[in-house]
C-alpha cells in the first residue's frame, strides 16, 4: 500500500511545529482520515475538528499544503505523495491546539446581525425564481475558509472594524429575503465595514458550497449602500416605494 | 456554592444545540426562563445539520387529501403499533405549525408553483408530505432555530461535555462536564434539564453519525435513574455509501427515492418487487434495508457489496437541482457521476427508536426535573421511525420539553449540589492521566464498534446477542483502565474515554433488549424468532438501574382510545 508523510502542525497559543507522521493510503482517502489514522494509531492527542465527514458541516476546515480546504473533501489522490503534505490550522484564527483554532470572533459578529423580520400583515407567499438567489446564500455551512482567506482579516487583522464575507452572505441572505422589512445597510457600512472589500474574489474561490461571494452577496450589497447613502434621489425613490415598511431599528 | 468549580446557573438547562435542543431553547426563553444550551461541538454543527430529506407535516400543499389522521396512521403503521399513541396524535397535529413558525422565522423552502411550501413523498407516507430545502433541509432548520435562539439571548456553553447529572434527593441538580478546549471542569445548576443529545450510531462501524453520536444523553438519565425504553430498535438506513472504504456508511438521502430513484442489484433485477411490490423503493426503511441486506448476502450484491441505486433517468439538471449535495458528494469522494450512472448503496447504522422514556405530553422522564426530546426520547417511532419524521420530531417535542421544563422551573425551588458527587465526577476524569500502559480507547472504540455491527446489526440471533452481551461487558474492565497521553487541552483520546463509557452502556441497553424480544418487528429482525408475535405488540421493554446492575422489564404499552383506534383498524393486522 502507498504511503504518504503528513507535516501537521502541532502546538498551542504558546508555539509549535510541525510534526511528521507516516500513514498508509487507501483508495479514495481524504485527509480527514489520514488525520484519523494518526489519532488512532500514533498521536490520541491530536485535535481535530469534524462531525458530518461529508462536506456538510463545516468544522473540518484547514490548510492543506498551504491551500484553505476541508480536510474531509479534499482527496489524497489529488495532492502530489512525492513530498510531505502539510497540514495547518487556519492563519487568521488564533490556534487553540494543532489544527483547532479559536473562531469565536464570527460567533460575535453573528450578534450584531438584526434577524429576519417579516414586513407587517405579509401574506406567506413566495415564489421560487424569487428566493433562488437567498436559497445560495443559505448554502453556507460556516466553514469560515472565506474568512481566513480575506486578506482584510488575514493580513490586516481588521476583525474589530469588519465582519468579512461569511456575514455579508448572511446579510445579503437576508436583505434579499423577499418578505424581509428591515434595511442592515448602515450596519453594514458602519458595523461590519463592507467599504473595506476591495473585490479581490479570494473569498469566493475557497468556497466549498461554491456561494459567489463577491458578485452576488458583495457587489449587490455594496450597491445598496450606494444607493441609500450616497444618492438621495433614489433613497427618495425607495424610501416611497417602501413606505408600510417598518423603519430599521 | 462550589467554590473549587466555574459554576453556571439557569432555570433550565439544554445539553445539545441540534433541533431537538435549539427548539426547547426558544420555548423556555418564551416563557421567561433564564436558559443555558451546552453543546460538544461548535453552535450549529450538530448533527441536525447533516439531515437531508424533510420535514413530514401534513399540510397537504401538493396533496389535498392529506391530513393529520393520516399522517398519525402512517406513523403508526411505520412503527408496527408499538408507538406511543399519544404522541404519534401530538406530532401529527402540530408538525405543521411547527414548518410555519420556521418560515415565519426566515427559512426559506422550496416552493409549489403557486407559491407555497413544496412537499416531497417519501418512504411509508402515504401522501406528498415532506417540506424541504432540495437536499439540505437540515440545515436550513440549525440555521433559522440557531439564529432565532441567539438573537432571543440564550448563553451558549459549545465544546463542553457533560459526563454526569448531579442530583438534589431524587430529583435533578445540574450538571459536572469539561471544557473541551482547555480541558477544565465546570458546573452547572439547573432546576431542569432537557437531554436533547441525538442518537448512538458510533457504537457500530458502519454508520451515517458523527463523533458526537455517543449516547451521552441516554447513559446520563440512566445512571441518574431514569428510565429507558424501546432501546431494541435501531435504524438501519438502506443507503449509505460503500465505497471507497473511508466514506463508508455517509448517508445517501432518501429523497434520492423520494425523487424516483430505483434499486437494482448486480443482475439488473429491481429487486423491491420481491419484498414490497405495492410501495417499492418507497417502502419503509427497515424492509429497504433488509432487502438489500438480503440481496448482497444471497450473492447479488455489486462489486463493493451494495445495491445500485439510480436517479439517471431523470434529467441532469433536475438531479442537480434537487439533489445538489448528492450530486456533489459521489462526484468528489467517489468519482461517481449521478445524472450519467448509479450510485453503489449498502445499510448504515442511523437511528435509535428508543431512548430516555417520556410523557408523551410534557416529555417528562420518570426523574424530576429531567426531560428529553429529539432522537434522545423514546415513543413517537415505535418499532421503525419514517423518514421526514425525526425533523419534525425535533420541533414538535422540542418544543413541548421546553415549555414543561420552563413551568416546572417556575414551580420549584433551587436545588442544592452535592459536593461528593462533584469529587466523585471529578475523580473519574482524571483517572486515565494517572494510569501508565492501559489501555487505548481508540483500540476499544474499534472493538466494541465490530461487535455490535456484527452481532446487533440488522438481523440478529439469540447466540449473537448473548456473545454480544458478554464482550460488552468484558470491554467493560479495560474502560477503567484507560490510560491517556498528552495533556488536558483539546485531548480527543481524552474525550473519548468518557464517551466509551456512554457508549457502552447503551450498547448493553440495545443489547438486552433484542434478546428479550423474541420477535420480528420493525427494525428489529430475529433470525430465529422471524414472526410478528402479538404478544409482544402490546409491551415496551423498559431499562433501568437498580444499584449497578441493568434491570429490564416489559411494560403494558397505553391503550389507544376508540376514535383513533378507528382510524387504525383497516390498517392493523397488514404485517410485519
Ligand atoms: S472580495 Fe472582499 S470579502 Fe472577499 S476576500 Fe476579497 S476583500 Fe475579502
Ligand atoms: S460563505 Fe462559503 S466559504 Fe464562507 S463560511 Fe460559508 S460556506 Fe464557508
Ligand atoms: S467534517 Fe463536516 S464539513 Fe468536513
Amino acid at each position: 500500500m502507498a504511503e504518504a508523510v503528513l507535516r501537521i502542525f502541532r502546538g498551542t497559543r504558546e508555539g509549535g511545529e510541525p510534526v511528521e507522521y507516516r500513514v498508509p493510503v487507501a483508495t479514495g482517502m481524504v485527509v480527514l482520515d489520514a488525520l484519523h489514522y494518526v489519532q488512532k494509531h500514533q498521536a490520541p492527542d491530536l485535535a481535530v475538528r469534524w462531525n458530518c465527514k461529508a462536506g456538510k458541516c463545516g468544522s473540518c476546515s484547514a490548510e492543506v499544503n498551504g491551500r484553505p480546504r476541508l480536510t474531509c473533501k479534499t482527496r489524497m489522490d489529488t495532492l502530489p505523495q512525492d513530498k510531505p503534505i502539510t497540514i495547518f490550522p487556519m492563519k487568521a484564527f488564533p490556534v487553540i491546539k494543532d489544527l483547532v483554532t479559536d473562531v469565536s470572533w464570527n460567533y460575535k459578529v453573528n450578534k450584531k446581525i438584526p434577524p429576519f423580520q417579516p414586513r407587517k400583515g405579509v401574506e406567506w407567499k413566495m415564489y421560487q425564481p424569487d428566493i433562488d438567489r437567498v436559497q445560495e446564500f443559505r448554502k453556507c455551512i460556516e466553514c469560515f475558509l472565506c474568512q481566513n482567506v480575506c486578506h482584510v482579516l488575514r493580513d490586516h487583522g481588521k476583525q474589530e472594524e469588519f465582519g468579512g464575507p461569511r456575514f455579508f452572505v448572511r446579510v445579503a441572505g437576508l436583505e434579499m429575503h423577499p418578505l424581509d422589512g428591515l434595511s442592515r445597510t448602515s450596519l453594514l457600512k458602519d458595523e461590519l465595514g463592507l467599504g473595506l472589500c476591495n473585490i479581490t474574489k479570494c473569498c469566493t474561490e475557497v468556497c466549498p458550497e461554491g456561494i459567489r461571494i463577491t458578485d452576488n452577496a458583495i457587489i449587490p450589497l455594496k450597491e445598496r449602500v450606494v444607493d441609500e447613502f450616497y444618492d438621495p434621489l433614489l433613497r427618495l425613490v425607495r424610501k416611497i416605494r417602501n413606505a408600510g415598511k417598518p423603519a430599521p431599528e | 456554592m462550589n467554590e473549587k468549580y466555574e459554576t453556571h446557573e439557569h432555570d433550565v438547562l439544554i445539553i445539545g444545540a441540534g433541533g431537538a435542543g435549539l427548539r426547547a431553547a426558544i420555548e423556555a426563553l418564551a416563557q421567561g426562563a433564564s436558559v443555558g444550551v451546552i453543546c460538544k461541538s461548535l453552535l450549529g454543527k450538530a448533527h441536525t445539520v447533516m439531515a437531508e430529506g424533510g420535514i413530514a407535516a401534513a399540510m397537504a400543499n401538493v396533496d389535498q387529501a392529506d391530513n393529520w389522521q393520516v399522517h398519525f396512521r402512517d406513523t403508526m403503521r411505520g412503527g408496527k403499533f408499538l408507538n406511543n399513541w399519544r404522541m404519534a396524535q401530538i406530532h401529527a397535529q402540530e408538525s405543521s405549525e411547527r414548518v410555519r413558525e420556521l418560515e415565519q422565522w426566515g427559512a426559506l423552502f422550496d416552493r409549489t408553483e403557486d407559491g407555497r411550501i413544496l412537499q416531497r413523498a417519501f418512504g411509508g407516507h402515504t401522501f406528498k408530505r415532506l417540506c424541504h430545502v432540495g437536499d439540505r433541509t437540515g440545515l436550513e432548520m440549525i440555521r433559522t432555530l440557531q439564529d432565532r435562539g441567539v438573537q432571543m439571548g440564550f448563553d451558549v456553553y459549545m465544546e463542553c461535555t457533560v459526563t454526569r447529572l448531579l442530583k438534589d434527593g431524587d430529583r435533578v441538580a445540574g450538571a459536572f462536564g469539561y471544557w473541551r478546549e482547555n480541558g477544565r471542569f465546570v458546573l452547572f445548576k439547573a432546576k431542569s434539564i432537557v437531554v436533547a443529545t441525538g442518537g448512538i450510531g458510533k457504537a457500530w462501524s458502519i454508520t451515517s453519525n458523527s463523533w458526537e453520536y455517543t449516547g451521552d444523553g441516554m447513559a446520563l438519565a440512566y445512571d441518574a435513574g431514569a428510565d429507558l425504553m424501546d432501546m431494541e430498535f435501531v435504524q438501519f438506513h438502506p443507503t449509505g455509501m460503500v465505497w471507497p472504504p473511508g466514506v463508508q456508511g455517509i448517508l445517501v438521502t432518501e429523497a434520492v427515492r423520494g425523487e424516483g430513484g430505483i434499486l437494482r442489484n448486480r443482475l439488473g433485477e429491481r429487486f423491491m418487487e420481491k419484498y414490497d411490490p405495492k410501495r417499492m423503493e418507497l417502502s419503509t426503511r427497515d424492509v429497504v434495508a433488509r432487502a438489500i441486506y438480503t440481496e448482497v448476502r444471497e450473492g447479488r450484491g455489486t462489486e463493493h457489496g451494495g445495491a445500485f441505486l439510480d436517479i439517471s433517468h431523470k434529467p441532469a439538471e433536475y438531479v442537480k437541482r434537487k439533489l445538489p449535495s448528492m450530486y456533489h458528494q459521489f462526484l468528489e469522494l467517489a468519482d461517481v457521476d449521478i445524472t450519467k450512472e448509479p450510485m453503489e448503496v449498502g445499510p448504515t447504522c442511523h437511528y435509535v427508536m428508543g431512548g430516555v422514556r417520556v410523557e408523551a405530553d410534557t416529555a417528562q422522564s420518570s426523574l424530576p426535573g429531567l426531560f428529553a426530546a429529539g432522537e434522545a426520547a423514546a415513543g413517537l417511532h415505535g418499532a421503525n421511525r419514517l423518514g421526514g419524521n425525526s425533523l419534525s420530531d425535533l420541533l414538535v417535542f422540542g418544543r413541548r420539553a421546553g415549555l414543561a421544563a420552563a413551568q416546572h422551573a417556575k414551580t420549584t425551588s433551587t436545588p442544592a449540589l452535592d459536593g461528593r458527587e462533584i469529587e466523585d465526577a471529578e475523580r473519574e476524569l482524571l483517572t486515565p492521566f494517572e494510569r501508565k500502559d492501559g489501555e487505548n480507547p481508540y483500540n476499544l472504540h474499534s472493538d466494541l464498534q465490530e461487535v455490535m455491527q456484527a452481532q446487533v446489526g440488522i438481523f440478529r440471533t439469540e447466540e449473537d446477542l448473548q456473545s454480544a452481551l458478554t464482550k460488552i461487558g468484558q470491554f467493560k474492565q479495560p474502560s477503567e483502565q484507560f490510560s491517556i497521553t498528552g495533556s488536558r487541552m483539546f485531548n480527543p483520546g481524552w474525550h473519548l474515554c468518557r464517551d466509551l463509557k456512554s457508549m457502552l452502556t447503551v450498547s448493553e441497553a440495545v443489547t438486552r433488549s433484542a434478546i428479550a424480544r423474541r420477535e420480528s418487528r420493525g427494525a428489529h429482525s430475529r433470525i430465529d424468532y422471524p414472526k410478528l408475535d402479538p404478544e409482544w405488540g402490546n409491551k415496551n421493554n423498559v431499562i433501568s438501574r437498580r444499584a449497578d446492575r441493568m434491570e429490564l422489564r416489559q411494560e403494558p404499552i397505553p391503550s389507544i382510545p376508540e376514535d383513533l383506534q378507528a382510524l387504525l383498524a383497516e390498517e392493523k393486522g397488514t404485517g410485519a
